[in-house]
This record gives C-alpha cells, sequence and structure tokens, in this order.
C-alpha cells in the first residue's frame, strides 16, 4: 500500500507559522538557501514558448516563475494613441493571485502600475522606436510565481521576447538586483533577504553599451557602499546576459536541427 | 510627472547647447537649485500642512491622522499611506480621473524615502498593539507644475510632517478618550529627494519644464540625514552610465544637505 504522507496542519500549510529566521546568512557566509554572497540563484530561460505571441519566453530564477509575451508591431488601439514618427511601446507587468502566499486580487496594485512603467523605460532604450511609426508594440508580463526580484526578471524575459518577435534592438536588457544583508552586501537577493535586508537595488543594464536603463533602491547605503553594490548588480547582470544569449541561440539551433531530420 | 508640451526644435537645441557649456537657459548653473519657499501649518483642519515653492513649482501637502488597524505583519507600528493628485489646474496636461502612472510614480517615490529613510517612528504610534495605531495620510497637492515634482513633493512632505501635532489621548476600558492638546509627530530621520535630468550627456539638478521635455532621461536619490542614500528610481526612456550615477550620488549628499537646512532649520 501507498504510504500517506502525514498532513501538515492547515496553518503550517499555508505558511501563516513561518517565522523570520534570526539570521539570514551564517557565520560561513552562506546565505539560507546555500548561495555564496555573490552568486546568482539558477536561471532556466526557455524562448519562443506560446503559439499566439509574436514572440515569447519563460524564466525560472530560483523560486520566481514569469511568462512574458510580445504582440506587434500592430496598428494601435484606441487609435488617437498613435505616434506619427515612432512605435508606441506599451507594458503591462501582472501577478497572478496565487503567486504569493496570501492571495493576491487580480486587479493591477499601484505596485503593478509603477513597475509596469519602469520597465517601460527600462526596455524602450534598446529598441529602434523610429523603425515602425504609427504602430505599438504591446509586452505582457506575467508572474506566475513571486520571490523577490520579480520586476529584473522581468525585464530579463520581456526583452528576450522582444528578440523572439524579430524586433531591431540595439542590445539585450538584463536585470539583476544586488544590496545588503546582515551587513553583508549581495547579489540576486529572495523575497526573504529582501523584506529581512537591509537595502535592495534593481538594475537593468545593456553590457555592451554598458548603459544602465533600469536603477532604482530602497534601504539604506553609504555612498560608498552603493558604489561596491552598483558593482556587484552590473556583474549579475552580466552573468544573467550570457544565460539570456545562450536561451536565444538555443531556439534557433533547434529550429535548424528539425529542419536538417527533414 | 512629465507632461508633453510642445517645445520648438530650435529652442531643444538652444537648451542642449547651452549645457554643453556648463549654462542653462533660465541662467542657472548645473548644480543650483530654483528659490525654494516654504510655509507650514497653512491648513488648520489638518493635523500637519505645507507649501513649497521651488521657482514655479508649487506642491501642497496636508497631513491627516486617523485611528485604525495595524497590518497584521507589524502588530505595533503605525501605518504611512502617501497619496498624490495631479489636479488639473496644476497644468494644461493633467486631467481629472483616477491617479495616472505619473501620480502613482510620484506618491511611491516621496512614499519610499519617508519609509526607508525611518522619517516617523512608527512604533511610538501605537496604541493598542495589533488592535489600534495611528495611520499617518500624506496627500500631496500639485497646485502647479512647472518640473521637478519629486523633490518639490518631498521637502513638502517632510516640512509638513514636521508641522504634525496628533491629539492627545487617553485609553479607559480598551476605549480611545481623545484629551485636550497635542503632541508633536514623533520624527527620526530627514528624508530629501535631489532629483537629475541627463541632458546632452550632462547632468543637471532640478530640472525645470521645460529641461524634463528635452532631458534624455531623469534619476531622482533620496538622502537622509547621515547622508546616506536611501531610496533612489530612474525615470524616463534614456539611460546612464556608471559613472554618471556615481557622480550624481557625490553631488546629490552636498545638495541634500543646503535643502535640508531650508526645511528643517540648522
Amino acid at each position: 500500500m501507498f504510504k500517506i504522507p502525514k498532513r501538515k496542519t492547515e496553518k503550517k500549510r499555508l505558511g501563516i507559522l513561518q517565522k523570520k529566521p534570526e539570521k539570514l546568512i551564517d557565520k560561513n557566509n552562506v546565505r539560507l538557501d546555500g548561495r555564496k554572497l555573490d552568486e546568482l540563484r539558477s536561471v532556466k530561460i526557455g524562448v519562443g514558448i506560446l503559439a499566439n505571441a509574436d514572440g515569447s519566453a519563460y524564466i525560472e530564477q530560483g523560486k520566481n516563475k514569469i511568462l512574458a509575451a510580445v504582440y506587434g508591431p500592430k496598428e494601435v488601439h484606441p487609435r488617437h494613441l498613435a505616434l506619427p514618427d515612432r512605435t508606441v511601446l506599451r507594458c503591462r507587468y501582472h501577478m497572478a493571485p496565487f503567486s504569493v502566499q496570501e492571495r493576491k486580487s487580480p486587479a493591477p496594485s499601484r505596485r503593478e502600475i509603477e513597475l509596469s512603467k519602469v520597465i517601460r523605460e527600462a526596455i524602450e532604450p534598446s529598441i529602434f522606436v523610429e523603425y515602425y511609426p504609427r504602430t505599438s508594440i504591446d509586452v505582457f508580463i506575467e508572474v506566475l510565481q513571486a520571490d523577490g526580484g520579480t520586476r529584473c526578471a522581468g525585464i530579463t524575459v520581456a526583452s528576450l521576447a522582444l528578440a523572439d518577435a524579430g524586433i531591431p534592438m540595439r542590445d539585450l536588457v538584463a536585470a539583476c538586483a544586488a544590496g545588503k544583508v546582515d551587513g553583508h552586501l549581495v547579489l540576486d537577493l529572495n523575497d526573504l533577504e529582501d523584506k529581512g535586508g537591509e537595502a535592495d537595488l534593481p538594475l537593468a543594464l545593456m553590457s555592451n553599451l554598458n548603459a544602465i536603463t533600469l536603477l532604482q533602491m530602497d534601504g539604506d547605503l553609504t555612498v560608498n557602499e552603493f558604489e561596491q553594490v552598483l558593482n556587484l548588480a552590473v556583474k549579475g547582470c552580466k552573468e544573467i546576459y550570457t544565460v539570456q544569449k545562450d536561451a536565444l541561440k538555443a531556439k534557433y539551433v533547434a529550429v535548424k536541427e528539425a529542419v536538417e531530420e527533414e | 510627472m512629465t507632461p508633453s508640451i510642445t517645445i520648438a526644435k530650435v529652442k531643444q537645441r538652444r537648451i542642449a547647447e547651452l549645457i554643453s557649456h556648463g549654462k542653462r537657459l533660465d541662467e542657472r548653473g548645473l548644480n543650483d537649485y530654483r528659490e525654494v519657499q516654504l510655509e507650514v501649518g497653512i491648513i488648520e483642519r489638518a493635523e500637519g500642512s505645507a507649501r513649497v515653492r521651488l521657482g514655479k513649482t508649487e506642491v501642497m501637502v496636508g497631513i491627516k491622522i486617523e485611528i485604525g488597524t495595524p497590518f497584521p505583519d507589524v502588530p505595533n507600528e503605525g501605518v504611512l499611506t502617501v497619496n498624490t493628485e495631479l489636479v488639473p489646474l496644476a497644468s494644461p496636461k493633467f486631467e481629472p480621473g483616477p491617479p495616472d502612472e505619473n501620480a502613482i510614480e510620484l506618491a511611491r517615490v516621496v512614499d519610499r524615502g519617508i519609509r526607508e529613510s525611518k522619517a516617523i517612528s512608527m512604533e511610538k504610534l501605537c496604541i493598542t498593539p495589533g488592535k489600534k495605531v495611528f495611520i499617518v495620510f500624506v496627500d500631496v497637492y500639485v497646485l502647479n507644475h512647472d518640473g521637478n515634482l519629486i523633490d518639490a513633493s518631498a521637502m513638502a512632505a517632510l516640512a509638513a510632517l514636521l508641522n504634525t501635532k496628533i491629539f492627545n489621548y487617553e485609553i479607559k476600558d480598551d476605549e480611545i478618550e481623545i484629551k485636550l492638546g497635542y503632541t508633536q509627530l514623533p520624527m527620526a530621520d530627514y528624508p530629501i529627494a535631489v532629483t537629475f535630468a541627463k541632458i546632452n550627456g550632462k547632468l543637471v539638478v532640478d530640472p525645470w519644464l521645460v529641461e524634463e521635455q528635452v532631458m534624455d532621461v531623469r534619476l531622482t536619490m533620496t538622502i537622509d540625514k547621515d547622508g546616506k542614500i536611501c531610496a533612489m528610481q530612474k525615470g524616463g526612456y534614456g539611460y546612464f552610465s556608471m559613472e554618471q550615477v556615481l557622480e550624481a550620488a557625490k553631488i546629490a549628499q552636498q545638495k541634500a544637505e543646503e535643502l535640508r537646512k531650508i526645511v528643517v532649520g540648522e
């Protein structure tokens, strides 16, 4: 017979009894999830995975699971929003109600509206917007599961979806956060570290141009610490950039192999 | 925050050219703020209030205090909410209706500065843990938009908080009884926001409306009383280099100190 595992109490299952651990980093500089201070979570990316979208991508960064889809360039609706000399980039960052511990209402929150704006502003510098006048490009980012750093992973995956849609770009945008936790400077904070830590600095970078397209921060950092955290975040972005490029190439290798087999 | 007002190409080029020579259209230096005028306690009905004029930009902030329930994860701390209204009388480009993304971004940047610097001693706003706390409503009202709403709003919010008084109370049999007299809102820090615009590859502080139209990108740094950075926000469609960001951090420290003297006093 099958062994039925002991059912956790309802409260434990819902994580209500979960207490904040006292220390987020142990004395050997190892973080709760076993990472080193300057180590990224494992990043897995798939490109071109939704049939209807013109471009799409999926990312798993630690426990984050995020989908992005791009529709366009296409006719603008409503029409009066069209611009005569460039495309209109629109972006929606949205979290699924089941993506976080306590159910999130599906209506867009103030946080989601702000993030949609900063993500759009992080991605737009990479696109040749003047190539497609009187059109719009819509980017949809759906967070299916969140564990800290979703705006960064969202940018990383949205940029790939745009590349997958064949939109001419200056560079891929990769994003990653760095910050300060228990007095240590760390890379790629997860949810616990973000909430329990002292500072969080999300950054987006076009690696080939050394251009910072997203920069936010909350917490407290001296100017000196800020410089170090900035360098750490840049290092993280560059590592993610490599994974991004490999994921994009992998799609075309798969297509090429499929064609050759026929 | 940046309604699009058409500016002639000639004027745009002129602004960019002047800035490359270290000059500005309104004859300020690259690192000069416009004149700051401050009034506090102007709305008697509000628990705290302030009006800031930054050049022609005008922002009013009113603070209301109410009693409510705390968030379950911080049962013994008060609650802070910041809201912004970009009312249509402030600019021909503002429209009536619920706050748009610009208004929400402005509110959240001001909120982040106050929250992350721990400007208000939230634990002192607890009445009965887990049940009743004070809720501080910071309502930012833009009256005239002539650029750099973030800095003006952050200054007005800080001045209004410093001007805020909470009614005295006593707890009798789990009931709150309001007494005569007022106590100052407990403040622990004085965050100041400093905003830069990048125009023609150079950084200028406190961009006014016309410069906001011409700028490539914007960066706000909020500095606490110890000179630490407590919040940052990039806006606009351009980008920064590492060097520019680090330069901005150093200038922001100096500027924040100067502005803090105006808002808080010596």
